[in-house]
């Protein structure tokens, strides 16, 4: 299919389910209700690391209106087994000791003990009244306290697993893998300039405005049926059945549209906790976060701590790299250092390379996926070494990329080769951008680039459509819509019928009612499940071109299709037209697709930010910002933007303010959004954003999902952009201004250390 | 102790008994099924949970039920006039300002508000206007175009009245 013929890819339709979103009639996770329903309430543990000596919970289950207590001991026991839990795997006890903790607690906001109740302000009442004895440990809160020698220890039938062997060993490092590419020794004594940086990043969370909720019914059939907003919901089925020792079949779920997730709504949390109140209370049980709940009880992204060294020659060719990554796991191994060491070094093609990733667990809640998990953190500190080889060697920082930048054919250190992919295209569109050439006046202003890169993961997704008498057809797929894949999927299903995007009426399935799909996650939706709605419509097309030689008496193969027609022997018929006849000529028309693809070569995403520092305060002011992304074929252009966007400013989020604040015994101190600042509208100039289009060769349409790559690059080019503002480089996120302010001064503290300069070049 | 409210919400009057103290957003929840209403934090600093009082925008969350007694209440469910959408809700459905949805109701609530005091706001006054309502999809350029656009319809259809 050439780009011409395309008459609903790459057009604006608006959104299928709008009018429930403007209407306030779209359900979302809190707003399901089910006769003789009861709330449930969470206890959480007010210490980071205990062990819990007793549990009493007898004045709560005689507190009025209560209906229900449950803690770890209601939980089955079955033997250890690794459960797909989205995008990776999880050991089943792990999973169930962060549903409601057993001998310990890790973190502080750690699940203890749940209630039902008539109403949610009884259950909280009645919660309050769980006596719990614990004996307070000392714990270890980033992973440079977790790896020291005589740290506490956190998992004690931990052992470290190093180069995929186990070693035995007890401690906080879960494991430690590493990624060799050529030979780096050789590699960085053939450079001309070697950078070695050390950086670290706060933990920070995904801030889905919509609090994790679910309904719970443990049915008399001995069925439990499951009403939740959740980025997947075969995972939560299965996530659900596994910690109850349920086969899949007693499990369904209904998803419901879901308030943002961003990686966070693919783990569970509640599921399991309501089922086992419903169970005992028998009735259904509704349990809604509050957002303290959501910020000290669910996952947030790793924190880190990073060394980067890269060498290069005098003529801009990088030599050779080396990476350490050590992320936070928080308390269950699975921080997300595996895809950062994947992506770390990703956007260049170098030789020689060496990276050590090291999980490591502390005691901060079970750490979750976030909009690119891992490899932001890893690109804030490889693109600031980057740019500090441009600036010493006097290249301009993207010509400087351009000449190492990766290609079709690069192998990355992890082993891939990477196929078609568009990194020299995002750059180029960089350096092309006019906001890369405009001038940039005035005192503390500065100008900061870089790259990043995300995989898009593919994998299962199942698509059916039914064909209406009136030539409309019903889309049912498996994928939650978190921003408006029912239109982009709807949207390829349409032009593979030659349908306009309004014909097609989607909706998103329960487990029950469609085949198995993967979460919302690795930007794979638009791709795969795009994908599957194009098998569909081509298995509508084989059917009803069998319809059509049925009608002209001759053979289905020489029926042919295109644009909303069949043709066949000088004789035509309209998909309409033949949608009318169906009943005459056999009975329904459904067709189904079902994929289960290795993925697209990933995407590749861009910024140019410039900011104005207040050196008095020591205020990071992003002035404009401009994203670029390979989106192989944007399917509905405005929501590759907003998508650009969104991971935009989250990016700029986590540079500037985001940080969980903790005290030195484990407790986040600013778990409210009074004092974890998200960006608002005046925090934020207008964000420019350019698509490039390098189609995926593979997937019909060429795309390439775009949901997390652009969150990727803002980090550090807004840190590259502070230090041409300042002639500072900070080595650490978020880069507030208490941050900024100690920067500055040790700077002037030192010999040669100057005051603010202006340097607009790039 | 429970007491009875009047509430007038939507344009209908209703009586609830509950505790006076309960924040207004879970009896427009729980009580009275109007859902679009949606909590995010509990504290004021997001403005999801936004309804108009007497006209002005508040956070449903923070204003218990007794003082919302006898004040015309209106949600997001209430905005829409008969025959169809009310210009921001078209604005924000034409401009596509949304991505997961959910802080939308209390965006198109506050930018409502803003339109009958301010009907020719300019960009600054929407952004400074609709600064508190977080959106963590962080659909805001989307949102500011959609509000601008809404602007219009109305200065158009001012003048059509004329
Ligand atoms: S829920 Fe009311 S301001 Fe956040
Ligand atoms: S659209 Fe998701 S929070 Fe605004």
């Amino acid at each position: 299919m050439s780009e011409s013929t395309y008459a609903v890819v790459g057009t604006r339709p608006p959104r299928h389910d709008a009018t429930d979103k403007v209407t306030g009639r779209a359900h979302y996770g809190a707003d399901f209700q089910l006769t003789g329903m009861l709330h449930g309430f969470i206890l959480r543990s007010p210490h980071a690391h205990a062990a819990i000596r007793r549990i009493d919970v007898s004045k709560a289950e005689a507190f009025p209106g209560v209906k229900a207590v449950v803690t770890s001991a209601d939980l089955p026991e079955s033997p250890e087994q690794m459960v797909d839990i989205g995008e990776g795997a999880m050991p089943l006890s792990y999973i169930r000791g962060n549903m409601l903790a057993r001998s310990k607690v890790l973190y502080k906001g750690h699940a203890v003990a749940a209630v039902a109740a008539v109403s949610p302000h009884v259950a909280e009442e009645a919660a309050s009244l769980i006596e719990v004895d614990y004996d307070v440990l000392p714990c270890a809160l980033t992973v440079e306290d977790a790896m020291r020698d005589g740290a506490p220890v956190i998992l004690p039938d931990l052992r470290t697993k190093e180069f995929g062997e186990q070693t035995g060993r007890p401690g906080n490092v879960a494991e430690h893998f590493r990624h060799v590419l050529g030979d780096a020794e050789n590699g960085f004594t053939e450079a001309d300039l070697v950078v070695e940086r050390e950086f670290r990043t706060a933990t920070v969370h995904q801030g889905y405005i919509e609090p994790h909720a679910t309904t719970v019914l443990w049915n008399e059939d001995g069925h439990v049926l499951v009403w939740c907003s959740s980025q997947g919901a075969f995972t939560v089925r299965k996530a659900t059945a596994a910690v109850l020792d349920l086969p899949v079949l007693r499990v369904s779920v209904t998803p419901l549209e879901i308030g943002g997730g961003f990686g966070g709504k693919i783990r569970i949390y509640l599921e399991p906790v309501a089922a086992l109140l419903s169970k005992k209370s028998g009735r259904p049980v509704k349990i809604v976060m509050s957002r303290q709940d959501v910020f000290e009880g669910t996952g947030p992204t790793p924190g880190s701590h990073m060394r980067i060294k890269m060498g290069a020659r005098k003529d801009g060719r990088i030599t050779a790299a080396q990476a350490y990554l050590a992320y936070e796991a928080g308390a269950y191994p699975g921080a997300m250092v595996a895809p950062g060491a994947m992506c770390v070094f990703a956007a260049y093609d170098i030789p020689n390379v060496v990276i050590d990733g090291y999980d490591v667990v502390v005691n901060k809640p079970s750490t979750a996926a976030y909009r690119a998990p891992g490899a932001t953190q890893a690109a804030f500190a490889t693109e600031s070494v980057v740019d500090e080889i441009a600036e010493n060697l006097g290249l301009d920082p993207v010509e400087f990329r351009l000449m190492n930048a990766a290609k079709e054919g690069t192998r990355r250190a992890d082993g891939p080769k990477f196929r078609r992919i568009g990194c020299v295209e995002v750059l180029e569109a960089m350096r092309n951008h006019p906001h890369y050439r405009a001038p940039l006046e005035g005192p503390n202003r500065g100008r900061g680039v870089a790259v990043g890169f995300w995989f898009n993961v593919g994998l299962a997704s199942s698509c059916t459509i039914s064909v209406n008498s009136d030539g409309t057809v019903n889309l049912l797929d498996g994928s939650v819509d978190l921003s408006g894949t029912r239109t982009s999927v709807s949207m390829q299903a349409a032009e593979t019928l030659g349908l306009r995007a309004e014909d097609v009426r989607p909706s998103v399935g329960d487990t029950d009612s469609i085949g198995f799909t993967e979460v919302t996650g690795g930007s794979r939706t638009t791709y795969a499940t795009g994908w599957a709605a194009v098998e569909a419509a081509r298995d509508v097309i084989g059917q009803m071109k069998e319809r059509a030689a049925l009608l002209w008496e001759t053979d289905a193969a020489s029926v042919e299709f295109d644009r909303g027609v069949f043709r066949a022997g000088g004789r035509s018929i309209t998909f309409q037209e033949l949608a009318a006849q169906l009943d005459e000529t056999g009975g329904p028309v459904v067709g189904r697709g079902a994929v289960n693809p290795s993925g697209a070569g990933g995407s590749f995403s861009g910024a140019i930010a410039d900011v104005e520092v207040d050196p008095e305060t020591g205020k990071v002011s992003v002035l404009r910002f401009t994203a670029v992304q390979d989106a192989g074929r944007a399917i509905h252009p405005s929501y590759v933007e907003g998508q650009m966007q969104g991971g935009s400013v989250q990016g700029i989020g986590w540079a500037l303010n985001e940080e969980y604040f903790m005290s030195a015994e484990g407790a986040m101190l600013n778990s409210s959004w009074l004092d974890y600042r998200m960006p608002t509208s005046l925090d934020l100039p207008m964000i420019d954003t350019v698509i490039v289009e390098v189609p995926d060769p593979e997937h019909p349409f060429g795309v390439r999902g775009v949901g997390e790559a652009n969150i990727v690059p803002p980090p550090a080019a807004v840190s590259n952009a502070v230090y041409r503002a300042t002639g500072v480089r900070l080595y650490r996120l978020p880069m507030n201004p208490v941050a900024v302010m100690e920067a500055l001064w040790q700077k002037e503290s030192e010999p040669g250390g100057g005051s603010l300069h202006s340097d607009a070049a790039a | 102790m429970d007491v009875t409210v009047d509430l007038n919400v939507n344009g209908r009057s209703t009586t609830v008994t509950t505790d006076p103290d309960r924040p207004l957003l879970d009896v427009l929840r729980e009580d009275l099924g109007l859902t679009g209403t949606k909590y995010g934090c509990g504290e004021g600093q997001c403005r999801t949970c936004t309804v108009l009082v007497d006209g002005r925008p508040v956070t449903s969350c923070l204003m218990t039920v007794s003082r919302a007694a006898g004040r015309k209440i209106v949600t997001i469910e209430g905005l829409a006039r008969e025959g169809g959408l009310h210009p921001v809700q078209e604005a924000f459905l034409s401009e596509g300002a949304m991505q997961c949805g959910y802080c939308v109701p209390g965006m198109i609530l506050n930018a409502a508000a803003l339109l009958e005091t301010n009907p020719d706001p300019s960009d600054e006054q929407i952004v400074e206007w609709m600064n508190g309502n977080l959106c963590r999809c962080c659909g805001y350029p989307k949102i500011v175009a959609a509000v601008r656009r809404a602007a219009a319809a109305g200065a158009l259809s001012r003048r059509g009245e004329r």
